[in-house]
């Protein structure tokens, strides 16, 4: 069942990045940037957490998924420490996929070389 | 008569003989039907060298060693080379240019640089400074790619006006004297720089089009031509949608283009379907000339020709800050007795 | 002959609008729909993995999550396949983390012939960066509004 709607809403939040691919003028950079700092919004709001509930990975795979977790962070952070857990709420609850991105990145670059496309 | 006509166009009243032409491709460009006429082709993307760049610069010299073989003559005997390509500080002209020892001028005429380089070749050799002049541009995907688009392994798709930039090198030796089977130039009309407003630089046919509408239609005002003239009105890269708006800004003149009509970027992809709007880069042109045209003129197949390469002069820095592309066009008439 | 007395700007502008070929809208999104969808199965394959065989909590399992997919996306873009499914997937790679980490590879390799450090070191972030800026920055803004809300 989890599988299911992690497909529905997954699509159906990929399928948004799609119509304003293709509909504006706005380059994937762009459409990037609005998709995180919405999850950020929309989870501030509360709009975030019944999706989340709902599609599980498809709400947190998607990159409004790294928005949510970038803004729980910065709730919990407040949270827990005041006004400096706003600071080192978001980046300690995505710690992991920075680190991830940092190091594997590196490393698939340093161990790969690029082709032009066939 | 006199050289200057009226505004653009000049005329090589001296002999400007095409007497060297060499063409140098990718694995993609050797697979469509243009394919067995390039002069040396590359399967992989370095052909052996260490970067993209560096292979850039092999193809752009092969390209004129190729040419100046044909000439018959050494790099010695060539007073001048006149390249260009797309590349930040034109560095596979500049860095071959190092290697071929021939005294140089660089020039950035963005994928109209086969044409812009030729013309100022033809004046050289017209005006008495020069025997011969090498005339060289190149380009290669993964280079024009890094350096205006996007990384290659980057997972967005192409929009449906997109281009791929040529894998190729062209080079022709303009000399004073030749055959007479060898083509000539016999005018040149030099383009303006216009600006429509466009701004998508994926877009860059749409980009190109008037400014290759103005140059055309000026070149055949001043010397009198019917467009029917020429066997072929060759552009160099305008692609499907830009070749499309010129036959409207022309028709919209009474000029008739699409019967003679053939444009390299369209004609190199014309059998990939993944390529949209055709291919672009200097080296679309500037192989196509030297590796299809001028051999078919030398044979007789073709005996007049405007070959009108069309430049996109933008950067990523003047797209980053909003502005819209400016483009330019430049005509030489090429012809044999 | 000026080309600028037959035909204005705008009037160009419009002209192209309307003779560019159109993107099939229908097509694009059941395409990004169905990668999309298809990707966000996989990752949520691997929380239940996180979850359930190794034990993390829900924190630990979404952080896993989001190391495994952000490998994927770059051993797929090492690999030289993640530009082929993004040419038929659309946003539907683009979109998911996977497509961050794509943007991360593939930046890098371009530059390798830079060297490991003003090539690769300088350039990982160069299309992914603002990614990073904007969502750290707006989470930030968005914490001492609520501190100062509370």
């Amino acid at each position: 069942m989890d599988y299911l709607w992690s497909f529905i809403i997954g699509g159906a939040i990929c399928t948004i990045g799609q119509v304003l691919l293709s509909k504006t003028n706005l380059n994937p950079g762009r459409i990037l940037v609005l998709f995180v700092t919405g999850g950020v919004i929309l989870g501030a709001v509360g709009v975030y957490k019944p999706i989340a509930e709902l599609g599980k990975a498809g709400a947190t795979v998607p990159l409004t998924g790294f928005g949510y977790a970038l803004y729980q962070g910065a709730f919990e952070g407040v949270d827990k420490s005041g006004l400096l857990g706003a600071f080192t709420g978001p980046v300690s609850s995505t710690a992991g996929g920075i680190a991830g991105a940092v190091v594997f990145g590196y490393l698939i670059a340093v161990l790969f070389n690029p082709n032009t496309k066939k | 008569m006199d050289k200057k006509i009226k505004k653009a166009t000049v005329f090589f009243a001296e002999s400007v003989y095409i007497t060297g032409f060499g063409s140098v491709v990718g694995k993609k460009e050797k697979d469509s039907w243009l394919g067995s006429w390039f002069d040396v082709a590359f399967d992989e993307d370095l052909w052996g060298e260490k970067s993209w760049e560096k292979c850039e610069r092999k193809m752009f010299l092969r390209a004129v060693e190729v040419a100046l073989a044909k000439a018959g003559i050494t790099e010695k005997k060539a007073d001048y080379l006149i390249g260009g390509d797309l590349l930040n500080q034109i560095i596979s002209a500049g860095f071959s240019a190092r290697e071929l020892g021939i005294p140089f001028f660089g020039i950035y005429g963005a994928c109209s640089s086969m044409a812009e380089s030729m013309m100022l070749g033809a004046m050289l050799v017209d005006g008495g400074f020069a025997n011969n002049v090498v005339c060289a541009t190149s380009s290669h995907f993964a280079t024009a790619e890094r350096q205006f688009r996007s990384p290659l392994e980057l997972g967005t798709p192409k929009t449906t006006t997109a281009q791929w930039t040529v894998v190729g090198a062209g080079a022709s030796v303009l000399s004073k004297q030749g055959e007479p089977f060898y083509p000539k130039i016999t005018y040149a009309t030099t383009g303006r720089v216009l600006d429509f407003g466009i701004k998508d630089a994926n877009n860059m046919g749409a980009a190109m089009a008037p400014a290759a509408a103005e140059t055309i239609m000026l070149h055949l005002e001043e010397t009198g031509r019917d467009i029917s003239y020429y066997d072929k009105i060759v552009t160099g890269d305008l692609g499907k949608l830009g070749a499309g708006i010129l036959f409207d800004l022309l028709n919209n003149e009474g000029i008739r283009a699409c019967d003679n009509y053939f444009d390299c970027g369209i004609e190199i992809y014309k059998e990939n379907n993944d390529m949209h709007c055709g291919g672009s880069g200097c080296g679309c042109g500037g192989s196509v000339l030297n590796g299809y045209f001028i051999k078919n003129m030398i044979e007789g197949t073709y005996k007049k020709i405007l070959f009108v390469a069309t430049g996109a002069l933008l950067s990523p820095t003047s797209t980053g800050q909003g502005e819209s592309i400016p483009a330019i066009a430049h005509a030489i008439a090429i012809e044999t007795e | 002959m000026d080309i600028k007395k037959s035909i204005n700007k705008k009037q160009y502008q419009k002209y192209v609008k309307e003779k560019m070929p159109k993107s099939k809208l229908l097509k694009e999104c059941a395409l990004a729909y169905f990668f999309g969808g298809i990707i966000c199965m996989i990752g949520q394959g691997v929380y239940d993995l996180g979850n359930y065989f190794f034990n993390f909590s829900k924190d630990e399992a979404s952080s896993f999550t989001a190391i495994v997919m952000i490998f994927l996306g770059s051993f797929l873009t090492g690999l030289g396949v993640y530009d082929i499914i993004g040419k038929h997937a659309g946003a539907g790679s683009i979109v998911p983390i996977t497509g961050f980490a794509n943007s991360i590879v593939s930046s890098a390799m371009d530059f390798k012939r830079e060297g490991l450090v003003m090539g690769i070191g300088a350039k990982l972030f160069s299309v992914a960066g603002p990614v990073l800026v904007y969502g750290i920055t707006s989470a930030v803004i968005v914490g001492v509004i609520y501190f100062f809300a509370k």
